[in-house]
């Protein structure tokens, strides 16, 4: 296809950030991969397929297996970026960040600020998130933890061409990423396909670009009121937009595409606009990134709102196995309507 | 080697049989999309489970992993209770709340499968000096993988399990992969039983697909540790006869080693046994396995008839009540 933007293809997330980290490396030696199940002959190519096919250009020396460690890969990350190297470490499932906290909450996070500035630790972790019948351990939305560490950024593409751009300024950024992907929105084929999967696809140009941290986009304008989701909530934040268009709502979705930093700047010209707010977040309730905005927002743009900022996130339990309960726990385009109409009773 | 009484070699029979035919079914369900969520099926890893448990009281304790089926039935968990959780039912035996990577029933000493890899070696450990505190003569033991050896959270287990002399068997299934990952890319050793030396500790190694070796071996371990005189870390050598998990169709493994594995079937195995020491007759074997079969039917029955959870209990039971 032929955009302003120049030649493109569709692209799903899996394949987006594969083309990603196939790029960066063969731009720069010091960018490696090292993680469980990555490179394996005849294996899966990480848990969602994203680095198969990897070691075939690059060696096993750079799309390195590991074993099961998480400490030891979280901290050999940090050891290695630290020393010149520039690694992405595969996490397999976001849970499994919590076996690496040590290491990412006191070293990574804290090495450049101990050190007075005088090293960094440009790292990337790769966490896919989201509940998707796994049950407790192998579903959680762990952002909003790393949110609340300094030094650390996060980033949370939900398209192909956001995942390509932000993966690769994570990978040349000189401060640790906690890079957070959506299982259900990878686009994973074959034997490692999600069901109930959304599984978007884009437009990605062939020429190369990056996208730089802090800044959202607006997925879809509107007028009336303000909804900021990320991941796999963007979507559902969308139709819950199209069904209330029928109403004669309109509604204006932003996505942040990272969350450290975060690009309050474009939240507020909109709550100017608009002069509500619905943040949807798959995090749980308590201490989460939905909590934060709202008071980020309410500090910023107290004068503009002209109702209560509502949080429509996941309440405060560990992810549910059975699928009916699953349903009630993820926010969904329902609770977030009902949101919608409720500030709009605020005249 | 000891020859257990014949009601036992029965009854291992039987535990590998409900084992093999409920996860048969249950991968068939999966397929057939009746089934939610993911698996990690046990096929061909059943004589561990059976031949560990086998030593083990009601009073006792496991611990178990991601592919917790098997030892979770071994230990008594009911064939229903199992199934219904699978089909996330509030009769399954964790209320749906669990789910396939974690189903287990503390009152029959099957403490809730742990999926995180290595997680559940300190947490035997913690079992292991409760028994104790408490002056039980109670055991636990602790199933883990090959690939659980390389977290950090073994290594603490087991030093403090040897440490205290704890009453705990430490049984690594060793089934040559992690994932995809085989084991000599992952560890620099011949065998797994080899770290037992660096805690102190017995290490043994073990045919894990002969129920009775496995049943010989953990039983003296099982005695030790209930004689006080501390852990003992079993290597279980076994192999999955199936994926790793759902539609896994193990790319990254060698259709001739396959083939080699499944000649040594844990279920033929111990049939070749039974049958060629005349301890019971190829006719009583199918018995059991019809047997066996007619229970899985019902389990599958009362499992779909089984109430589903409402979707607000979501919010039960995220703290423990008065
Ligand atoms: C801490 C942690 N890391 C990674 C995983 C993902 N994972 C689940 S099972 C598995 C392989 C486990 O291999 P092994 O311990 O040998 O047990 P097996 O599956 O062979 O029975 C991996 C990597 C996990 N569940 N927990
Ligand atoms: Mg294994």
């Amino acid at each position: 296809m032929s955009t302003e933007k120049g030649e493109t293809r569709r692209m799903t997330i899996a394949e987006a950030l594969r083309e990603a980290i196939r790029e960066e490396m063969r731009r720069d030696d010091r960018v490696f991969c090292l993680g469980e199940d990555i490179g394996i002959e005849g294996g899966f190519g990480g848990a969602f397929t994203v680095t198969l096919g990897l070691s075939e250009e690059f060696g096993h020396e750079r799309i390195l297996d590991t074993p099961i460690s998480e400490a030891g890969i979280a901290g050999a990350a940090v050891g290695a970026a630290l020393t010149g190297m520039r690694p992405i470490a595969d996490v397999q499932y976001a849970d499994f960040l919590f076996c690496m906290m040590d290491q990412l909450v006191n070293q990574a996070a804290k090495m450049t600020y101990m050190s007075g500035g005088k090293v960094k630790v440009p790292l990337v972790m790769r966490a896919p998130c989201g509940a998707t019948t796994r049950g407790a351990q192998h579903g959680q939305s762990p952002e909003s933890f790393f949110i609340h560490v300094p030094g650390l950024k996060v980033a949370c593409p939900s398209t192909a061409y956001d995942a390509k751009g932000l993966l690769k300024t994570a990978i040349r950024d000189d401060a640790p990423v906690l890079f957070f992907e959506h299982k259900l929105l990878y686009g994973s084929k074959g034997m490692r396909a999600e069901k109930d999967a959304v599984s978007p696809t884009s437009e990605v140009p062939t020429e190369e670009y990056t996208l730089p941290f802090g800044k959202g986009v607006v997925r879809r304008e509107g007028k009336d009121v303000t909804i900021v989701a990320k991941l796999l909530m963007v979507y559902k934040a969308l139709a819950a937009a199209t069904r209330l268009e029928d109403e004669g709502v309109s509604c204006e979705v932003i996505d942040p595409r990272t969350l450290v930093p975060f690009d309050t700047e474009m939240v507020v010209d909109s709550v100017r606009k608009t002069g509500r707010l619905i943040i949807v977040d798959e995090c749980n309730r308590t201490g989460g990134w939905a909590g934060e905005v709202a008071a980020e927002i309410q500090e910023k743009a107290f004068g503009y709102l002209e109702a209560p900022i509502l949080r429509i996130t996941a309440p405060d339990t560990p992810v549910p196995f059975s699928p009916v309960m699953e349903k009630f726990y993820v926010p969904d385009e329902d609770r977030i309507t009902d949101a919608v109409r409720e500030v709009l009773r605020w005249r | 080697m000891i020859r257990p009484p014949r009601e036992s070699l029965v009854r291992m029979y039987q535990r590998m049989q409900q084992i093999r035919q409920l996860e048969e079914k249950v991968y068939y369900l999966f397929l057939q999309g009746d089934m939610p969520g993911t698996l990690h099926l046990y096929i061909g890893m059943e004589a561990c489970a059976v031949g560990v448990c086998e030593n083990l009281r009601h009073e006792d304790y496991i611990t178990s992993t991601h592919r917790p089926h098997g030892h979770a039935i071994a230990k008594g968990v009911s064939l229903k209770a199992v199934m219904a959780e699978l089909f996330g039912k509030s009769v399954g035996c964790c209320g749906g709340y669990g789910g396939s990577m974690h189903v287990g029933d503390l009152a029959v000493g099957s403490v809730p499968a742990i999926a995180i890899v290595g997680g559940g070696v300190p947490v035997a450990t913690g079992i292991g000096l409760s028994c104790k505190m408490r002056k039980t003569d109670n055991v636990v033991c602790c199933f883990f993988g090959d690939g659980a050896v390389n977290e950090g959270a073994f290594h603490e287990g087991l030093n403090m399990a040897a440490l205290w002399d704890l009453p705990v068997v430490f049984v690594c299934e060793n089934n040559l992969y992690a994932a995809s990952t085989p084991i000599a890319q992952a560890v620099k050793l011949a065998h797994l039983s080899e770290r037992a030396g660096a805690y102190g500790i017995p290490g043994v190694t073990v045919d894990g697909n002969d129920v009775l070796a496995v049943y010989e071996v953990v039983g003296q371990a099982v005695e030790r540790a209930r004689r006080g005189e501390g852990p003992t870390f079993v290597e279980c050598n076994t192999y999955r006869l199936c994926g790793h998990s759902r539609s896994d169709t193990c790319g990254y493994r060698d259709r001739e080693e396959e083939a080699e594995w499944k000649k040594r079937d844990p279920l033929l195995v111990m049939e070749e046994n039974l049958t060629e020491a005349k301890l019971i007759t190829p006719d009583e074997l199918l018995g059991i396995k019809e047997a066996v079969a007619r229970e899985i039917d019902e389990a599958v029955q009362f499992a779909r008839a089984g109430q589903t959870p409402k979707p607000e209990d979501c919010m039960q039971h995220v703290c423990a009540e008065e």
